[in-house]
């Protein structure tokens, strides 16, 4: 954030007799990044686009989307990454923004939240390892406060059921990305001028309004930029699933990202994998494309 | 002196709410030091107690997925990868952010685009790509795609961070004649050491991290990636905790050291805006 706030060119004006030197020299210094650019990143993401209209070396139009709606994998998919999103999005910016607030006075707050970004920092494989075992029936600790609150009769590997594999995944993404709204928000609230409050004092506002009508509005770009990622991070959650659950049992936690890796890598049917990939990537670019619109605007 | 009860109930708040982010690391270390069958029993039960090094051990030397490999490969790969595009991204963010030429405007909106887009959008071309020119099961086309994947972030984060550096500099070295290659090494490179140890920090901790290109692209056993190694040891049935919990702490615990060496340079980097994954 710091360093977008001005917007004005600062190119080097070095007066008349230059110009051949200006044109080549921004050229010798894009070409090795714009040739790697274009040959891993360009070129595939175009390649991709045009593979999803094949089959098989055979030109099929859209039939490879079309085929993917009618199958019930693709659909479960969808409706799992929109699910994820409808009660990951909420409670991650919920939990971020408390702790931010809390810790913020708190002693030992610096450390705490360390620990917390911690999540931000591991592998998410690693991550889904430890949901498969706080959420293990003998060695998970989940499943050990229940029975201390007299609910072991619930108790079992909640990754395993059909019905709870989906919901316990993204608990999980939540306690690992929960690290990242929280640290926006921090630094969120360190840019609000304490003037702001001052004056909301002397007026006599109670500390609940003074949130609600200074802390949370002056927020407004730290939870664009919490909810804009965390859109990304979950559209494109793969990792946690592949190792947590496989997306099992039964497709019941299956997500697009990992559907795309199925039908790439084990069927290997390019054609499909790549509309997914487009599909995705369109999800991600309508996103993106509309947050960064709503940042530009506040 | 009075303590507020508002205080209190923050402090309860505060603390039990980070206990619940803070139990799963504890409970895979204690289950990494303990054996299996304590393990089981509850890593916070503590009416038996030993400690044992078999975790440890036993992933380092594990017979399908050895982390003493798996770590050495994801090192090989990780260096390079964290290295290599560092002068590249910032030799195109100072075009960027100095020099006006044709189209560039359009140009950046087009590295502003690619940052955000996902890893599965491009690797079936990429294994295409790689099989053809033998590069699969080969870190240099990991290397390669790593480096590039990366650049569209780090020039971005890079541009924005030269373009508020002070001009005048630049401009006084213009004038004694120095070129702009040297004026580039010389003088923008050393003011931007912050800019750098970010980029190194986020980096360095994503290819680590990273599964799915390393999935895609190694299959061989002996050249697998310490991510990979991972849910290889879990196997079909049971689970080894103890065996497991110890390579999860080994293979986070690299990214972990990064992050707090670097902590202030790692959280600045993606708190500026890294749209990246």
């Amino acid at each position: 954030m710091r360093h977008c706030k001005k917007k004005q060119d600062k190119t080097i004006a070095y007066g008349g007799a230059e110009t051949k030197g200006r044109t080549i020299t921004p050229l010798v210094f894009l070409i090795p990044a714009f040739l790697l650019v274009t040959i891993f990143v360009l070129y595939p993401v175009v390649s991709t686009v045009s593979l999803s209209l094949f089959q098989d070396s055979k030109f099929v139009g859209f039939n490879n989307y079309l085929e993917l709606f009618g199958r019930r994998s693709f659909s479960q998919a969808l409706i799992h990454n929109g699910l994820w999103i409808l009660i990951h999005l909420p409670l991650s910016v919920f939990f971020g923004l408390l702790l931010a607030v809390l810790l913020r006075q708190v002693k030992g707050g610096a450390i705490i939240k360390s620990i917390i970004f911690l999540g931000m920092v591991i592998p998410l494989v690693v991550g889904g390892i430890l949901f498969r075992f706080i959420y293990d029936t003998d060695a998970g600790v989940v499943n050990a406060l229940l029975r201390f609150i007299g609910l072991g009769s619930i108790a079992r590997s909640w990754t395993f059921y059909p019905d709870t594999a989906l919901i316990s995944l993204i608990i999980g993404t939540i306690w690992i990305w929960t690290g990242f709204s929280m640290i926006v928000y921090s630094a969120g609230l360190e840019g609000i001028p304490i003037e702001l409050y001052e004056a909301a004092k002397i007026d006599g506002a109670s500390r609940w309004k003074t949130f609600w009508r200074i802390t949370v509005p002056m927020l407004r770009p730290a939870t664009i930029v919490v909810v804009t990622m965390t859109l990304l991070w979950v559209l494109k959650v793969f990792d946690v699933v592949y190792v947590a659950t496989f997306g099992g049992p039964g497709g019941a936690s299956t997500v697009m990202a990992f559907e795309m890796y199925l039908d790439a890598f084990q069927a290997f049917n390019f054609g499909r994998a790549s509309a997914i990939a487009t599909i995705l990537t369109l999800m991600t670019f309508g996103f993106a494309a509309y947050m960064v619109n709503r940042m530009a605007k506040s | 002196m009075k303590i507020r009860k508002s205080t209190i109930i923050a402090h309860a708040i505060a603390w039990s709410v980070s206990l619940i982010w803070i139990i799963p690391f504890l409970g895979v270390f204690m289950a990494s030091i303990r054996p299996f069958d304590e393990v089981l029993s509850g890593w916070w039960n503590f009416e038996s107690f030993h400690l044992t090094s078999q975790g440890y051990l036993g992933a380092w030397n594990h017979p399908t997925a050895p982390l003493s490999r798996a770590m050495l490969n994801s090192l090989i790969v990780t260096i390079p990868s964290t290295f290599l595009p560092i002068l590249v991204a910032a030799l195109a963010a100072y075009a960027f952010a100095r020099f006006k030429f044709p189209s560039r405007d359009l140009l950046f909106l087009l590295i502003v685009l690619l940052q955000t887009v996902p890893q599965q959008m491009v690797i079936i071309p990429i294994f295409n790509l790689m099989l053809r020119l033998g590069l699969l099961n080969n870190y240099l086309g990991l290397i390669l795609l790593h480096s590039s994947f990366g650049l569209p972030w780090m020039i971005l984060f890079l541009r924005n961070f030269f373009s508020v550096l002070p001009v005048e500099v630049e401009e006084a070295a213009r004038i004694d004649g120095a070129s702009y290659f040297k004026i580039f090494y010389k003088i923008v490179l050393p003011m931007s050491l912050p800019a750098l140890a970010s980029i190194i920090a986020l980096q360095f901790v994503w290819v680590w991290n990273d599964f799915f290109f390393a999935l895609a692209l190694i299959q061989n056993p002996r050249l697998k990636l310490a991510t990979q190694a991972i849910p290889v040891m879990i196997g079909r049935y049971e689970i080894n905790w103890t065996i497991i919990s110890a390579a999860s702490i080994m293979v986070m615990i690299i990214p972990v050291v990064v992050y707090v060496v670097l902590q202030r340079y790692y959280v600045r980097g993606l708190v500026a805006g890294a749209v990246k994954g």
